[in-house]
């Protein structure tokens, strides 16, 4: 929906401030920019609703040129949230969120029916609506201002560090808030901020700018996995790339790759003597070209007393199982839930890959609070 | 005791006159500071835009200041003749620059922060005038006026040597009479009170346009 073309931005006295930016963002993605002060992403933000022009390149926002619009119109139709909240401190809080509406000429009815409606969003009773700016705590102040970028339903809302001067625990509450408005709502969000815990919270997509330059530009797991380079490791921080790697770890990091199978054709006595040999009590059922079919453990097989059939006649098809490059805490999850004792790994052929055990799983999470130990701060 | 009796003895014999030469500076005072308004809220409001010119504007202002008022209504005079327009003319120059200043001051106070988010949200230039640096320094400017006012009550007595009229023309006329106090007193006695009297007005009015809660609920209550 909105994409920059070798986008620059030169400022007076020769300061590129942005060079050539290319991307796009597509509809109902959470963009989050960041990098250090200065890097440029005030000016890359501000260049969407043409606060500020760029220099070279186009910007395209549902494939119109925005250098061709009306920019009181374009901006109409951007939701715009600003670090210092900027409420209008004259005007009460309806008044402050029907800015927008009242600027697009909506009947009034419809204006102060969408107020009630957009604090309700917040769990703010109606009765704020009456109040001015300066009788609300800064969060209830901030969540009047993002409320007030989205009153007319714009589908892009831009955010300039909305949070960062708000306390620790307002903070969060918002960031929560404004992920779950912004999913239900399928809004379109760019987002600047300087805090990586909160660009990893709320992104679907981070750009990591420096130097007015992407770095990179991927999603949160991406970005800790394969960190481009020094600059981004740096910026994300030592400590944190140890407490999260456990967590963005895949099922093949910590596979155990012979799990004992058996092949469908054999009966199922012979599928019995494996087991006692191998001591366990379930088996992977496997076909000639490595593909599982399915399971069979003990109680199936008591079930079938003289064992003279074979183990295609048994076994039970419908079963758990994740692909390769799953994340291991997307499984950790299933697994405790279902109190499964394991889970086959298969890639897209279904070929089993091997298992994860509940034994696996202990050792991932013992290997990154060691780690951390190692490095001097234990994970709380 | 005496004096008081004296005063009393002319107010009641002229209490006519006294009140149309009341009614006479005050009216100078206020059509002064009304076109000082007309022209200066303007001025102040396009220099607080173009903050550059700013000095330039202000420094001229701050020199009419200066000039006496005896000289300026002497210029003036051989330019526009004797009479109360011309009066009202110097006092329209003498309210020029709290105005001027006062607006300045009042819009370059708002808040850049709020500017920004009324931009960015698609507010015209004069929307972002009309709905939000006037509204938020209005009690500046009104402050600059009630200054004005103050100022112009004040300079109008001298009016009378143009032949103006106003309350000018009582002092004037006790200070050619060889026992003149009373007459003296008659005269700068209603010309104080007119302007405690407009200080005290505008200085309510200004507190009713201070935008926000305090303000907003004590009208309520
Ligand atoms: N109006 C301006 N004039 C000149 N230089 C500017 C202006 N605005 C920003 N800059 C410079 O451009 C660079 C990028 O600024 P900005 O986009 O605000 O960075 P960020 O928001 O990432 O901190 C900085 O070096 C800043 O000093
Ligand atoms: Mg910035």
């Amino acid at each position: 929906m909105l994409k920059f073309e070798n986008v620059s931005k030169v400022y007076k006295g020769n300061k590129r401030a942005v060079n050539n930016l290319n991307f796009e963002i597509e509809k109902g993605e959470f963009i989050v920019l960041i990098g250090p002060s200065g890097c440029g992403k005030t000016t890359t933000m501000k260049m969407i609703n043409r606060l500020i022009e760029p220099t070279e390149g186009k910007i395209l926002l549902n494939g119109r040129d925005i250098s061709t619009m009306d920019p009181v119109d374009l901006r109409r139709q951007i939701g715009y949230v600003i670090q210092q909240i900027g409420l209008f401190p004259h005007m009460t809080i309806e008044q402050n969120i029907s800015l927008v509406p009242r600027l697009l000429k909506w009947p009034e009815e419809k204006q102060r029916k969408r107020a009630s409606e957009l604090l309700d969003l917040v769990n703010m009773t109606p009765d704020y609506l009456d109040r001015y700016p300066d009788e609300l705590s800064g969060g209830q102040q901030q969540r009047i201002g993002v409320l007030r970028a989205l009153a007319a339903d714009p589908p892009l809302i831009l955010m300039d560090e909305p949070f960062s001067a708000l306390d620790p625990i307002t903070r969060d509450s918002l960031q929560a808030e404004i992920k779950n408005l912004q999913r239900k709502l399928n809004k379109t969000i760019v987002f600047v901020t300087h805090d990586m815990d909160e660009a990893l919270k709320l992104a679907d997509r981070i750009m990591i700018l420096k130097d007015g330059r992407i770095v990179q530009f991927d999603t949160p797991e991406e970005i800790l996995r394969n960190p481009a380079g020094e600059f981004v490791e740096e910026f994300i921080g030592k400590e944190r790339l140890s407490q999260i790697r456990p967590h963005v770890q895949t099922v093949d990091q910590i596979i155990n790759p012979a799990p004992v199978t058996v092949r469908p054709n054999i009966l199922l006595s012979n599928a019995i003597r494996i087991m006692k040999k191998q001591r366990v009590d379930s088996l992977l059922v496997v076909d000639r070209e490595g593909k599982l079919r399915g399971y069979i453990d003990l109680e199936i097989i008591n079930q079938q007393h003289p064992w003279t059939g074979k183990v295609s006649d048994v076994l039970v098809e419908n079963m758990y199982k994740v692909k390769t490059g799953t994340f291991v805490r997307d499984v950790i999850q299933t697994i405790l839930k279902r109190g499964l004792k394991y889970v086959p790994v298969v890639d897209d052929e279904n070929r089993l890959k091997g298992i994860i055990t509940r034994t696996n799983l202990v050792d991932a999470i013992y290997d990154s609070i060691w780690s951390d130990r190692e490095n001097g701060n234990i994970a709380q | 005791m005496e004096l008081t009796q004296e005063l009393i003895y002319y107010y009641v014999n002229n209490a006519w006159y006294v009140w149309e030469q009341f009614v006479r500076q005050f009216l100078m005072s206020a059509y002064g500071v009304l076109f000082g308004a007309i022209v200066g809220i303007p001025i102040g409001i396009y220099i607080a835009h173009r903050h550059k010119l700013s000095p330039w504007v202000i420094s001229l202002a701050n020199v009419i200041q200066t000039i006496p008022a005896l000289a300026m209504l002497a210029v003036l005079m051989l330019v526009m003749g004797l009479g109360p327009n011309t009066v009202v003319f110097a006092l329209f120059l003498y309210s020029l620059l709290p105005i001027i200043k006062n607006t300045y001051t009042g819009i370059r106070n708002v808040d850049p922060a709020i500017l920004e988010a009324g931009r960015g949200m698609g507010m015209t230039r004069m929307q972002i005038l009309r709905m939000v640096e006037l509204p938020l320094s209005l009690s500046v400017i009104m402050a600059g006026l009630r200054t004005a006012l103050v100022i112009t009550i004040g300079i109008a007595t001298i009016g009378t040597f143009i032949g103006a009229g106003g309350l000018g023309d009582i002092i004037l006329r006790g200070t050619n009479t060889s026992d003149g106090t009373a007459i003296i007193l008659a005269g700068a006695i209603p010309t104080a009170i007119m302007a405690i009297l407009a200080d005290v007005f505008m200085g309510w009015l200004e507190r009713k346009l201070t935008p926000g809660r305090r303000n907003k609920r004590s009208r309520i209550s």
